[in-house]
């Protein structure tokens, strides 16, 4: 990890707690996370672990109870009015009423660029994320595997140097899944944006990934971290290679350790 | 349309085929309903006269014209030297129309804004709604002749006598659309304005960009309410204001002479309901045009 002084991180989370007063619960409990420029870090664990409130944290969509969280060395608050993120959530969440392309320009709206700009981007784009010959569809016509890759287009559409993604591949099927997770990383290594990605699936952690932090619930902390060697650029093959494997058992075997309390049917959501 | 692939694929001119097709079934649907409902008013004529049926009530010529008889209506003067029926009808149908569309435009304006008020302050929403509602309970004929005393010495001399049944037709329309653009407002995905928040949107952005746009089916099925509530305002307003120029004074004046002529308020009930019709229509044509939803959603 970076030392914060030759590389500024990306995102710094120092001693975020979050406790939610209904119920008492500590969704989160002094975490201390580090997004390096151009890394891909996923957060893996079981429901009720906090993952999915630590990224809305970083997007200052909640307000931490303790702890700071910096995004490009600002408060999360001026990083969010500054645009300073792009985010996918796990549904697409297009507005109908909007062609595709229109969808994607809509934070290019709300940051003022001009038409002509706007249009530029959008063909880049759509380009990107291979969807040209459908800028003028409305969402309903669209697979839900591409709606998905149109919510990615309009996170990535202003150019923010951080993309977080909250299970934006839960919704879709395995094999659908798969593929999208091939377009993410080669989208991931022509922008080299840093990612924070919350997901549910091992493999799909892993094949991603520069760094797996795998996290246990109650209270919500980070159980370790796994860092992932795996060779770019990623391709079908990495997924049948051993060391694939190897990384996939590491990270079982980290969240099995720590979650030798869970129930069982909590467990069988990890796979 | 079920199947979003094949959405995709259609090409364009098949599916304009697909929807003249459709089009012209549906006329042809309206069409025969019509004739169905002419056919039963007949039969019903007939077996109450032929049976002598006196309940719910008596039939006859008087009661119950027939159709024949309302259709030739609209060819004959109604009175001595003037043009047919149908001509003076037309001439106070095009004057209700413009009270009507006048009152509907106001009414859905000041609809639609006081619901973007009353959205953006929940504690206005508390205060005023009640209000709102309770105008509607006020019958228009009671606060009819008050408008007009109120109205129409403010008003220039093109709008004198009009304008005041104009405002009395906004006096109904308004209230649908309030409601109805209210529930719209806040029917916003709630991960929609998640999303907005993520870009820091402002109060005016979110409202302009999400949710007047997810507003809309809610403003029209308002809209559709309203087309057909101004034209009743309009008729009903005519009626304290005296004014013989519209549909409203073509009704009380026939009224008079039901006894003696049922068939030309019949012709007048049916070019007045032909009005509302239209604009019905022209609010639901005006929909298909402006609201973009999934084919499922849209009603």
């Amino acid at each position: 990890m970076s030392d914060g002084t030759a590389t500024p991180a990306v995102v710094r989370v120092e001693g975020v707690t979050k406790t939610f007063p209904r119920g008492n619960v500590t969704a989160l409990e002094n975490i201390e996370l580090e997004v390096a420029p151009r890394e891909f870090v996923s957060l893996i664990g079981p429901s009720g672990c906090g993952k999915s409130t630590l990224l809305r944290v970083i997007g200052d969509l909640i307000e931490p109870t303790a702890g700071t969280v910096r995004v490009n060395g600002k408060s999360a608050r001026q990083a969010r009015r500054d645009g300073g993120y792009g985010i996918v959530f796990q549904e697409a969440v297009l507005y109908d009423w909007r062609s595709i392309a229109k969808n994607i320009a809509l934070p290019l709206e709300m940051l003022g660029w001009s038409r002509r700009r706007r249009r530029e981007r959008v063909a880049e784009m759509l380009e990107l994320v291979e969807l040209t010959s459908f800028a003028d569809h409305h969402p309903w016509q669209l697979s839900g595997g591409m709606q998905q890759r149109v919510a990615i287009a309009r996170a990535l559409s202003f150019e923010p140097s951080l993309l977080l993604m909250d299970e934006p591949f839960g919704a879709l099927d395995e094999m659908t899944r798969e593929r999208l997770n091939l377009e993410l990383l080669s989208i991931w290594e022509q922008t080299g944006n840093s990612v924070v990605f919350v997901t549910h699936s091992i493999s799909e952690a892993v094949f991603l990934s520069s760094r797996v932090v795998v996290m246990s619930p109650r209270p919500g902390r980070i159980a370790g971290f796994v860092e992932i060697d795996l060779p770019h650029p990623r391709t079908v093959e990495t997924r049948e290679a051993p060391r694939f494997f190897e990384l996939v058992t590491e990270v079982r075997e980290l969240l099995r350790r720590r979650g030798e309390h869970l129930l069982p049917e909590e467990e069988a959501v990890l796979e | 349309m079920s199947n979003a692939a094949a959405v995709v694929r259609s090409p364009p001119a098949r599916r304009r085929r697909a929807s003249v097709v459709g089009g012209l079934a549906r006329a042809g649907l309206v069409a025969l309903v019509a004739a169905a409902l002419v056919g039963f008013w007949e039969l019903y004529h007939w077996v109450w006269v032929s049976t002598g049926w006196t309940w719910p009530f008596v039939v006859n010529d008087t009661s119950m014209p027939h159709v024949w008889t309302i259709y030739h209506a609209f060819g004959q003067p109604a009175q001595v030297n003037q043009p047919a029926l149908i001509n003076v009808l037309l001439h106070k149908t095009a004057f209700t129309a413009k009270e009507a569309a006048a009152g509907f435009g106001l009414g859905a304006l000041i609809g639609f804004a006081l619901a973007v008020v009353l959205a953006q302050v929940r504690l206005l929403q508390r205060g005023f709604l009640p209000y709102i509602v309770g105008s509607q309970t006020v019958p228009i004929l009671a606060i009819a002749p008050m408008v007009v005393l109120w109205v129409n010495p403010r008003l220039p001399g093109s709008l004198q006598g009009w304008g005041a049944v104009a405002v009395i037709a906004t006096y109904l329309t308004f209230f649908p659309v309030t409601i109805n653009t209210l529930r719209g407002l806040q029917s916003a995905d709630p991960r929609a304005l998640e999303l907005m928040r993520t870009y820091a949107a402002s109060r005016w952005a979110v409202l302009w960009k999400l949710r007047v746009p997810a507003s809309l089916p809610y403003l029209f099925s308002a809209l559709r309410l309203a087309a057909t509530a101004s034209v009743v305002g309009a008729i009903i307003g005519e009626l304290p204001t005296g004014l013989q120029d519209g549909l409203g004074g073509a009704i009380i004046n026939f009224n008079q002479y039901y006894s003696i002529e049922p068939q030309e308020l019949w012709a007048t009930n049916v070019i007045a309901a032909a009005l509302g019709i239209a604009f019905f229509v022209i609010v639901v044509l005006a929909e298909k045009a402006i609201v973009r939803r999934a084919p499922e959603e849209t009603a």
